[in-house]
């Protein structure tokens, strides 16, 4: 006999399905089957499972850089005294992690003077500073499902970074004023390469690779039916520019989805504001949302939970005493570039592999810690590395939708017997810091 | 429990029809009780003034255009952050402070039970997030329903039965308090770029009018018996002339009675009606009809109202009225967040400055305390900022001085840049009334207490209500200078949240025992509900329907009322 579970939630992508079935042996230690996910998801839960290839106990660096098995009492007093001696330890991550976690983190963080930054450092969060420019017109994704007739895609590329982006919410769904599905929507691609998801596009723009900021100020201007000068813009011919800016137009409703070939590319922040003052001129005319294409499953939740505890969605310096928030300044890359952290503490992510290097060597100088359930880069520079549970897997806790929707991810499997949760661990350290300040 | 005893207070009491007397307040257990032991803590207040905590019917204080709010607006905190206590976080935030600091602030000025205005139900598990870390205050949130699509398709076939069905499963599945609606049918339009201006433009594509929705929900909370009534915000907010469109609205309550077990008297609640008493054709004849609309409230008796004071501040508004706040950005050009949510409602934040040079922002000022100061029966007419939109709910005390004070009044309309025109639009300088301080109790205690149907637990000292209790550093027969009042009131003496000291001398001493108040009411859901919930789920909603409801352990110190529709 096995078991199975229903509407599971699947902790992978910012497009947090929630759909999936599972299906666990007798005693719901492993997972045997896997519906409705994409690859990537369905790996993560099968993987996960496999205890064989986990570790299941803290373990710290030693001289020799190998890895020595500590408990968990060692790895939280490790942490906590970590923590309140640095002046100024960086608490990075927060995005593979529940909000209830997070929320047990910030209050370290604060006892502690840290920076809390989370991975929008290196992803979203120049989207945040444009939106804190110029705002941000957007909608839920079942608002696309329902009425979408124009859907853009910018800079991303859902078919392998969202797998089920399209067939749940975007091209695909029939809703309620689109009965016709995909039929009923014009689809646009901007991207300077050829994707699995261009392919199917009605229009491709092949943006040529950092001219998205002019592409879409000429989008702008055609919108509003100005001339455009030159044959080409941005290595796009005037008449498909123009036949763009038309069908943008002429849609009920439309939608942008932005990704990181447009945030993280020459413009930066300058491209989001471009993208949400197309947004919001295209209003003008008919309805247009715009929304980003959020990369870990809660990433979002992590910006919420910051926001309400602290007012800013990332680069939170709290090491004066109160909240400060200057990207550029307080940010992750800067701080380590700057030298500035004498602690390291990484949760939910993994800096490892896809910060810089010149500030994945000042990491691996420092004193740290990673929390991960996997071995990853990261773990393998930090002086101590605590596996914990699955979030979304082992243990469940709320997680927020790349449109911000609240959706509480569910437990399917136990963890390997003894493993801590994030949230476990940290209310530790957590208990062990508040007895340290106070002495 | 402790035991408190509150010695020599002038008492302003509603509840028990106390007007400033001198008398003692006795606490025990969390309770108001008769009298204490020999043990109980003793406080001297005399020469001091002795309230219930305050009831905030209406704020937007947590939830996800809240939070938007926050993070877009990273300026609203420069100035504002004040650094960990010994028993609070760190909190920030001007116009839309951090969970904590709302909390904090709330208790600072006396106030201990706030409602949450606006709550999207698909959104309701963050807006219970945020009011679990939100320290001290009761709360409560209310689930919109006025651009509801099942709604609709019930109130359009007359199905008397499934719109009561479906509001009892909604608001156990989302912890929610009352029946929200705010631009009925309008907020839907809005999913097409469109609007309801009045209250008898068809939505589009759905066959109702505002009128109707308004009217359908208006029954049902009526026959189910509800604790608290509808709570409207009409359609044509913020426009020259529309208060025609709110009179209109006002009239649907006409011959409608109450019908309920909780004490509340009224079948509709206004909210923030400074917004809704315009008159002029446009931004030039701008001009007040707070008479207008006063002549009407007064006369009725079956309605609330609150005021939604402009309070002259630089703030941000934010709303589940879509298509106003893009409106309103084609007005200021200041950015602009919306979100539309499916099948439920659309929202949308723009900051605002309302500046006091400005003519049509002083007039939005007078109007405010004219319709306080026009009311007849302060236990209809709760002071309100509609916070954050008119301005911050920490400027309570400032509007209190406004409406206590003709001198503070006076000096305001004759600093204006535009005096002249801003007298002459509005009739606040030709009245002299001064709210006394019974009043001010009927205002922001025991009436909004009583329109939520939590009159005999809140907003009162009568033995047995829970004892939430302020205490100002004020007296009414003392009071020399206006600033006074603005000065005692931000900063309540002592303050008890059910029976615990959380407040002493302006310091956050105890993090009280918070709760989140929410309404069961039983009726079952018939199979027709249950299959349209199903179906909705399956084809329009992007979450599946056993990943909506809010789990228990959101609400963690639940408070909850029972109603028995039968």
């Amino acid at each position: 006999m096995s078991k199975c579970v229903t509407d599971v939630i699947c902790p992978f992508c910012g497009t947090l399905c929630d759909d999936l079935i599972i299906t666990t042996d007798d005693e719901g230690k492993k997972v045997t089957g896997v519906e409705n996910a994409c690859a990537i998801g369905a790996e993560k839960f099968l993987h996960s499972s496999d205890h064989a290839h986990r570790v299941t106990r803290p373990r710290k660096m030693q001289e020799d850089k190998s890895f020595k098995e500590i408990s968990y009492d060692e790895a939280i007093e490790y942490t906590a005294q970590l923590l309140s001696k640095a002046k100024k330890p960086l608490m990075y991550g927060w995005s593979s992690t529940s909000c209830e976690a997070q929320s047990v983190g910030h209050e370290i963080a604060e006892l502690c003077g840290a920076v809390v930054d989370n991975t929008a450092a290196v992803c979203h969060g120049t989207t945040l500073i444009a939106l804190q420019n110029v705002g941000i017109p957007s909608c839920t994704l079942g608002e696309i499902k329902n009425r979408a007739d124009r859907v853009v895609f910018w800079g991303c590329n859902p078919a392998h970074a969202h797998p089920r982006h399209m067939s749940r919410y975007s091209i695909f769904p029939r809703g309620y004023f689109t009965g016709k599905g995909s039929k009923q929507r014009k689809m646009i691609v901007v991207d300077p390469r050829c994707t699995d998801t261009s392919s199917i596009a009605d229009i491709h723009l092949q943006v040529e690779q950092g001219y998205d900021y002019e592409l879409l100020q000429a989008l702008r201007a055609a919108v509003r039916g100005e001339p455009l000068s030159g044959d080409f813009i941005a290595g796009v011919p005037k008449e498909r520019v123009i036949e763009a800016a038309e069908t943008l137009k002429s849609g009920r409703f439309g939608v942008i989805f932005f990704g990181m070939g447009v945030t993280q590319s020459l413009g930066k922040d300058h491209n989001i504001d471009a993208a949400i003052c197309l947004t919001k001129d295209l209003n003008d005319y008919t309805k247009f949302s715009i929304i980003a294409m959020r990369g870990h499953y809660n990433v979002t939740g992590s910006g919420q939970v910051l926001g309400w505890q602290f007012g800013f969605p990332y680069s939170v310096d709290l090491s004066r005493g109160f909240a400060r928030y200057n990207p550029g300044e307080t940010g992750t890359i800067e701080i380590l570039k700057r030298q500035e952290a004498d602690a390291v503490f990484v949760l939910g992510s993994d800096p490892g592999a896809h910060f810089p290097q010149q500030c994945v060597k000042e990491i691996a100088k420092l004193p740290s810690v990673a929390i991960d359930p996997h071995i990853t880069p990261t773990t393998e520079i930090c002086n101590v590395h605590v596996p914990v549970a699955f979030v979304g897997v082992e243990v469940g806790g709320n997680c927020y939708r790349m449109d911000n929707v609240p959706i509480e991810s569910r437990k399917v499997v136990e963890p390997p017997e003894g493993m801590m949760t994030d949230q476990e661990f940290l209310s530790a350290v957590l208990k062990r810091v508040r007895e340290l300040k106070a002495d | 429990m402790s035991e408190y005893i509150i010695k020599n207070g002038n008492v302003y009491d509603p509840k028990t029809k106390v007007k400033g007397e001198v008398k003692d307040i006795c606490i025990k257990d969390g309770k108001i009780v008769d009298k204490v032991s020999s043990k109980a803590t003793s406080i001297d207040a005399k020469g001091k003034t002795v309230m219930a905590g305050g009831v905030e019917v209406h704020a937007h204080v947590a939830g996800p255009k809240v939070n938007e709010g926050r993070n877009f607006r990273p300026e609203d905190k420069l100035f504002s952050y004040q650094p960990a206590g010994k028993n609070t976080r760190m909190a920030g935030g001007f116009s839309i402070p951090t969970t904590f600091k709302t909390g904090y602030e709330y208790a600072r000025m006396g106030y201990t039970t706030v409602m949450e205005a606006a709550m999207p139900p698909i959104y309701a598990r963050h807006v219970h997030e945020e009011i679990k870390d939100t320290p001290i205050i009761d709360e409560a949130a209310f689930p919109v329903f006025g651009n509801n699509w099942f709604v609709f398709d019930y109130i359009k076939n007359n199905e008397m039965d499934n719109v009561m069905a479906y509001i009892s499963w909604l608001l156990k599945t989302t912890k929610g308090y009352a029946i929200k609606i705010v631009n009925p049918g309008g907020s839907e339009a809005w999913g097409w770029g469109e609007n309801c201006n009045t209250i008898h433009d068809p939505v589009p594509y759905f066959d109702i009018t505002p009128a109707e929705i308004m009217t359908g929900l208006l029954k049902a909370n009526e026959k189910m018996g509800l604790p608290h009534s509808i709570h409207v915000h009409t359609n044509n907010l913020g426009n020259p002339g529309n208060y025609e469109t709110t009179l209109d609205t006002f009239k649907l309550t006409q011959g409608v009675k109450p019908n309920n077990k909780f004490g509340r008297e009224q079948v509709l609640h206004h909210t923030h009606v400074q917004f809704h008493s315009y008159g002029g054709d446009s931004w030039g004849t701008f001009e007040s009809k707070a008479k207008e609309i006063m002549d009407y409230v007064n006369a009725n008796k079956n309605m609330t109202i609150d005021l939604g004071c402009v309070t002259l501040d630089e703030t941000t508004t934010m709303t589940a009225d879509g298509p106003f706040e893009h409106h309103l950005t084609t007005l200021n050009h200041l950015k602009w967040a919306n979100v539309d949510v499916e099948l439920e409602t659309s929202s949308g934040i723009v900051p605002y400055i309302y500046d006091p040079n400005i003519k049509v922002c002083a007039i939005q000022w007078a109007i405010g305390l004219e319709l306080a100061l026009y009311a007849k029966d302060p236990m209809r007419t709760f002071i309100t900022t509609d916070h954050p939109n008119a301005g911050p709910f920490t400027r309570y005390p400032r509007i209190y001085k406004w409406l206590m004070s003709d001198k503070s009044r006076q000096a305001m309309l004759k600093g204006f840049k535009h005096s002249d025109k801003v007298i002459a639009a509005t009739n606040l300088a030709s009245m002299d009334r001064e709210i006394s301080m019974y009043e001010l109790a009927e205002m922001t205690r025991a009436g909004p207490a009583k329109a939520l149907g939590l009159g005999n637990i809140f907003g009162g000292l009568d033995k047995g209500m829970d004892a939430d209790v302020g205490i100002y550093d004020i007296s009414e027969d003392k009071i020399t200078d206006p600033e006074q009042i603005e000065k005692a009131f931000s900063s309540a003496e002592y303050v008890f949240k059910s029976g615990t000291l959380v407040v002493n001398h302006g310091e956050i001493v105890s993090n009280g025992n918070k709760r989140t108040l929410w309404v069961d009411a039983k009726i079952p859901v018939n199979k027709q509900v249950e299959r349209d919930v199903q179906m909705k789920f399956l084809k329009y909603y992007s979450v599946n329907l056993n990943n909506y409801e809010v789990s228990d352990h959101y609400v963690p110190n639940p408070y909850v009322i029972e109603v028995d529709t039968n």
